[in-house]
């Protein structure tokens, strides 16, 4: 097992996680830039959500005047809080000194905790969209969460383990494995993923058409670097998903240990899987038309009921003898 | 082997040839020639089976208690069909029905006779199912036949609660071979009744016990047990009555038949299992038996629809056959055997009269039937007497079988003769509460007597009455080894 | 950590296969019980029926079995190919091919559709210890489907609906045979698939007289006989 005092190991989980918030831009530039090809517009550079971010922190806050400490402080709240389940999932290698706490409830536990504040903060300087932004997004949430937890009690039944490494390399062992309960669980996951990042078909992250907005509604208030971190939290929250995606269900080519064979490898397995999912996803957003917001429940009670049967599959089917 | 043939062949071909003829009349007297025709294979079938013993090859197994199923079968399907002669040409005049429904509803008797007997004799658990659930698909049409959205009504809750209450009984016959498969040699041999009860003891306990839940469910909610019972009342209120006669006299009993051949298989599975419950079958019969046994009795009393009426009888009576069956033992066997006969027999003379009643009022509503006995003398004493047979008065054989099915209750489980007597009680007053105006009342202005074959019903009461007074010997060996086949041990 | 390797991943593909395929057949029966378009009902009941051909023609590839070869083709000419096309062509015909039979309070339902596999997993529990085919677990699923298609028939208020689920329910006792006991014998199986056959016809038959009779196929709209006073 990893030493948890050595310095050597923990200089692995701080490298990780900056490659992860690094990357995150660049992963949803990539998703946009595609979008553009496939929708016959002139694609922007790959680098444009960093010049983004950066022009945004140079600018200056506008604060409305009735906004409290908590509008200010959410920011940074949110986008700490999906930095540390950023540093929880593994990009490249597993059994790391912080996988000891890289539990998958913690990590749904991570992303709650971001998204309580993210509805304050869209309530808290009393406009009617920043209301209507965050009632909508708890009902999605309230949603989604009970789905997100069935696939996740789907696969620690499994592994028998709710720990992220663990249910990773229960993944590499078998990889000729079909099963029931894995496949429902990564289509339910994924109708998580989609619903939980604002994505089409449940909502539109590149819109601000009053009536249809959810995750752009609560954040319409901030500005300078608050924008800038907010819009980080959420490029990083969708990368986050995309990575435990691929760690739960593709995760050939992840490093066991720290070896430079091993890690280059991860590289670019990890490189070539992200910009997959990337390409499936614009595809996906190209093809599907946005739900009317009424249809999002039935969406993802689907997603529940697919989890659900996920995991009865197991049970019923592979748990047997 | 060639009687059989014959038996079989004859409703099948009937059916055939009944759906290609137009004529009417032509074919309800063709009707009577097939259905003869049947009852005289069957008797031929019978004697031979009485004769040289059971029948057993890969297709058919036909032993004693069977073959006196399928002698009765023909018996009240011939009556019926000569009752069904004028009272369906009287509808036809009145012109409730046109034409085609007459060629349906021919074709369709026929048919549903065929049915019936392919699951009396075959040996194949699993055809005895397909027959079972044709019977049903045979019937469905004619119980929609006037199109009326009553009838049609209740033709769609016949459909839909048989053909789910059946798919159980699949699913337990399904179960059957999982658990016959290990047992017996060959899948072909695995379903089949005669190799089943040579290797009854080895058969997995546990799996047969959920297989009999699963096959007593399905197969009783064609009998019409409590609380699957809902499509029966309707199914025989809304039909022609020759239909309400033959489902009630004939179809019921087929699905008895099914569960009975059923028990004795698990029976004998459960006899070695040490941990289970040795008369698990017995105790679920007994139970769903009594309870549509006390329900039934309790509904009679508040119908409105004259067939309605006679139809919870017939719940009642088959609650107190699954009971009787249920408890087990010769004595209790013989008497439900009896009663089974004598059920059948009364239930359909008293369906005839019945339809005759209700043709003679243009009604079926029980309180606008009056004084028929002064309108038409036969058929209200046809329905009378029918009634005091059916509620179980001494002389008739209804009296003598429910005797020997107390004796029997007496004997084994001495309680169970309170709710029993209750329930007859019960029983008798709700028929007579709406009998006695229906046949003694103030007749209304203006009726007419019909025209109707009366022969029938005296044949059925005269039998009934004879089975009361002594039951010949020939029929008494035929009903006990019948009761050995059955419970192990005969009773003479 | 070889300990994470429980048996599951010791059966060959095929049997993988089979046991995927079964769940994909819950996942179809859910999707029936939850889907409120016709014309979809049907589409999905078409694909439940040919989910279970590639299921029978697997296992008869599993157990050499070659006879269910003929069931998986029996059922391919009869449930996905004829019934729904039977369904279809009335449902033109009356012009419901559009129509909509939702659910009443689709969350309990699907509370009670969950409840209910569970239920058929307790029961089949003692049942597929005794069973010696690989792919006995799927006997719980089978019975899901037969119990499933009965709440299917008790939420649905159109005749046509309550069709595909009395037919759906025919695929769970089909799909029970063949995993349970690699089918029926041949006559059994031809009797229950001439059956349908017939059922489907009569059913196609009725439904135009339940809407001669009450200008309607919504069957809640049936209702004149009760033992309920007014």
């Amino acid at each position: 097992m990893v030493d948890f005092l050595n310095p050597a190991d923990w200089v692995f989980v701080w490298l990780q996680t900056a490659l992860f918030v690094l990357l995150a831009p660049l992963f949803s530039g990539w998703i946009k830039w595609l979008k553009c090809l496939l929708q016959n517009r002139r694609p922007p550079s790959l680098l444009q959500p960093y010049r983004d971010l950066l022009r945004l922190v140079r600018k200056d806050v506008l604060l409305a005047d009735n906004a409290s400490v908590l509008f200010r402080g959410a920011p940074y709240i949110i986008c700490g809080c999906t930095v540390l389940a950023a540093s929880v999932v593994p990009l490249l290698i597993l059994h790391q000194p912080i996988s000891a706490m890289a539990d998958v409830i913690v990590l749904v536990g991570l992303f709650a905790l971001a998204r309580f504040f993210l509805a304050l903060a869209g309530m808290d300087v009393g406009t009617a969209f920043g209301g209507m932004g965050s009632s909508r997004e708890m009902t999605v949430s309230a949603l989604a969460e009970p789905a997100m937890l069935m696939v996740v009690f789907t696969l620690s039944m499994v592994a028998s383990s709710t720990n992220l490494s663990t249910l990773v390399e229960h993944g590499l062992q078998q990889q000729s494995v079909l099963r029931p309960s894995i496949l429902f669980a990564l289509i339910a996951l994924i109708m998580v993923a989609i619903a939980e990042n604002a994505r089409i078909p449940v909502d539109n992250p590149a819109t601000h058409l009053e009536l249809t907005m959810i995750h752009e509604a609560m954040i319409l208030e901030y500005s300078g670097r608050h924008l800038a971190m907010m819009e980080l939290a959420s490029q990083l929250k969708l990368t986050t998903y995309a990575v435990l995606i691929i760690d739960l269900f593709f995760p050939w080519g992840i490093a066991q240990s720290a070896s430079a064979a091993g890690l280059g490898v991860a590289a670019v397995a990890i490189a070539v899987k992200l910009s997959l999912l990337g390409l499936l996803l614009a595809l996906g957003e190209t093809a599907v038309a946005k739900m009317r917001l009424f249809k999002v429940p039935t969406f993802l009670a689907m997603s529940f009921a697919l989890a659900m049967i996920g995991m009865l599959s197991f049970v019923i089917l592979e748990s047997s003898k | 082997m060639s009687a059989l043939f014959w038996t079989l062949l004859t409703p099948l071909a009937g059916g055939l040839l009944l759906a290609l003829i137009p004529g009417t009349r032509l074919a309800a007297r063709l009707n009577i020639l097939i259905s003869l025709a049947g009852f005289l294979f069957s008797i031929w079938l019978a004697n031979a089976v009485l004769r040289q013993g059971a029948l057993d090859n890969q297709y058919f197994y036909i032993d004693a208690f069977n073959v006196y199923l399928v002698a009765l079968t023909n018996l009240v399907s011939f009556t019926t069909s000569v009752f069904s002669r004028t009272y369906m040409l009287h509808e036809f005049e009145i012109g409730r029905v046109s034409e085609r429904q007459m060629r349906l509803y021919h074709a369709s008797f026929q048919a549903f006779m065929f049915t019936m007997l392919l699951a009396l004799t075959t040996n194949n658990l699993g055809v005895l199912w397909v027959a079972l659930e044709g019977a049903t698909l045979a019937t469905v049409l004619l119980v929609s036949l006037y199109r009326t959205p009553a009838s049609v009504e209740a033709a769609w809750k016949y459909f839909i609660l048989c053909g789910v209450g059946i798919a159980q009984a699949l699913f337990g016959t399904v179960l059957i071979y999982l658990a016959a498969a290990k047992v017996v040699d060959g899948p072909d041999q695995a379903l089949l009744w005669s190799s089943l009860i040579r290797h009854a003891t080895e058969l997995e306990p546990t799996v047969m016990g959920i297989a009999f839940v699963f096959l007593l469910v399905g197969y009783g909610t064609k009998i019409g047990l409590v609380p699957l019972h809902n499509w029966l009342p309707d199914a025989h209120s809304e039909g022609p009555t020759p239909m309400s006669a033959v489902l009630s006299g004939l179809l019921l009993n087929v699905a008895l038949y099914a569960v009975i051949r059923v028990k004795v298989l698990v029976d004998g599975a459960l006899a070695g299992g040490g941990e289970h419950a040795p008369h698990l079958a017995g105790y679920l019969m007994m139970s769903f038996g009594l309870l549509s046994f006390i329900v039934a009795g309790l509904f009679l009393h508040r119908q409105r629809d004259i067939k309605r009426l006679f139809s919870y009888s017939s719940i009642e009576h088959m609650g107190l056959m699954t009971f009787a069956f249920g408890l087990g033992g010769p004595l209790a066997t013989f008497g439900a055997l009896l009663h089974m006969t004598v059920h059948s027999l009364t239930k359909s003379a008293i369906f005839i009269t019945v339809g005759q009643a209700s043709q003679l009022s243009g009604t079926q509503s029980i309180d606008h039937i009056r004084g028929v006995i002064q309108t038409q003398p036969a058929v209200g004493w046809g329905l009378l007497i029918g009634t005091l047979a059916i509620a179980g008065f001494p002389p008739f054989g209804v009296f003598t079988s429910e005797f020997l099915l107390l004796s029997a209750t007496m004997q084994s489980l001495p309680w169970l003769t309170i709710p029993l007597l209750v329930g007859l009680g019960i029983a008798f007053a709700g028929l007579f509460r709406h009998l006695h105006p229906m046949v003694f009342g103030n007749r209304p202005e203006g009726l007419m007597p019909i025209k109707a074959t009366v022969w029938p019903v005296v044949l059925h009461l005269a039998l009934v009455l004879w089975l009361g007074l002594s039951i010949p010997d020939f029929l008494a060996h035929w009903f006990d080894q019948a009761t050995i086949l059955i419970s192990g041990s005969g009773l003479l | 950590m070889s300990g994470f390797l429980d048996t599951y991943s010791h059966l060959t593909l095929t049997e993988q296969a089979i046991l995927t395929l079964a769940a994909m057949v819950l996942v179809s029966s859910f999707a029936l019980l939850a889907q409120s378009r016709v014309v979809a009902t049907i589409r999905l009941f078409a694909l439940q029926g040919f989910l279970l051909v590639v299921v029978t023609a697997l296992v008869a590839l599993d157990t050499r079995e070659y006879h269910l070869f003929y069931s998986a083709g029996l059922t391919l000419l009869l449930k996905v190919w004829f019934v729904p096309w039977l369904l279809t062509r009335q449902a033109r015909r009356l012009g419901i091919l559009r129509d909509l039979d939702s659910l009443l309070r689709p969350g309990v339902v699907l509370i009670a559709a969950g409840a209910l596999v569970i239920f058929c997993y307790s029961v089949a529990l003692p049942i597929q210890r005794f069973a010696e085919s690989i792919t006995r677990d799927a006997i719980a699923i089978s019975l899901a489907v037969v119990l499933l298609s009965m709440l299917m028939l008790i939420t649905r208020r159109k005749a046509i609906t309550q069709v595909v689920g009395f037919m759906s329910m025919e695929n769970g006792l089909f799909f029970g045979a063949v995993t349970a006991t690699q089918g029926m014998p041949m006559v059994v199986e031809l009797g229950v698939a001439f059956d349908v056959l017939i059922a489907a016809v009569v059913f196609g038959v009725f439904f135009f007289h339940i809407r001669d009779s009450i200008e309607s196929l919504d069957v809640d709209m049936l209702n004149q006989l009760t033992e309920v006073d007014e």
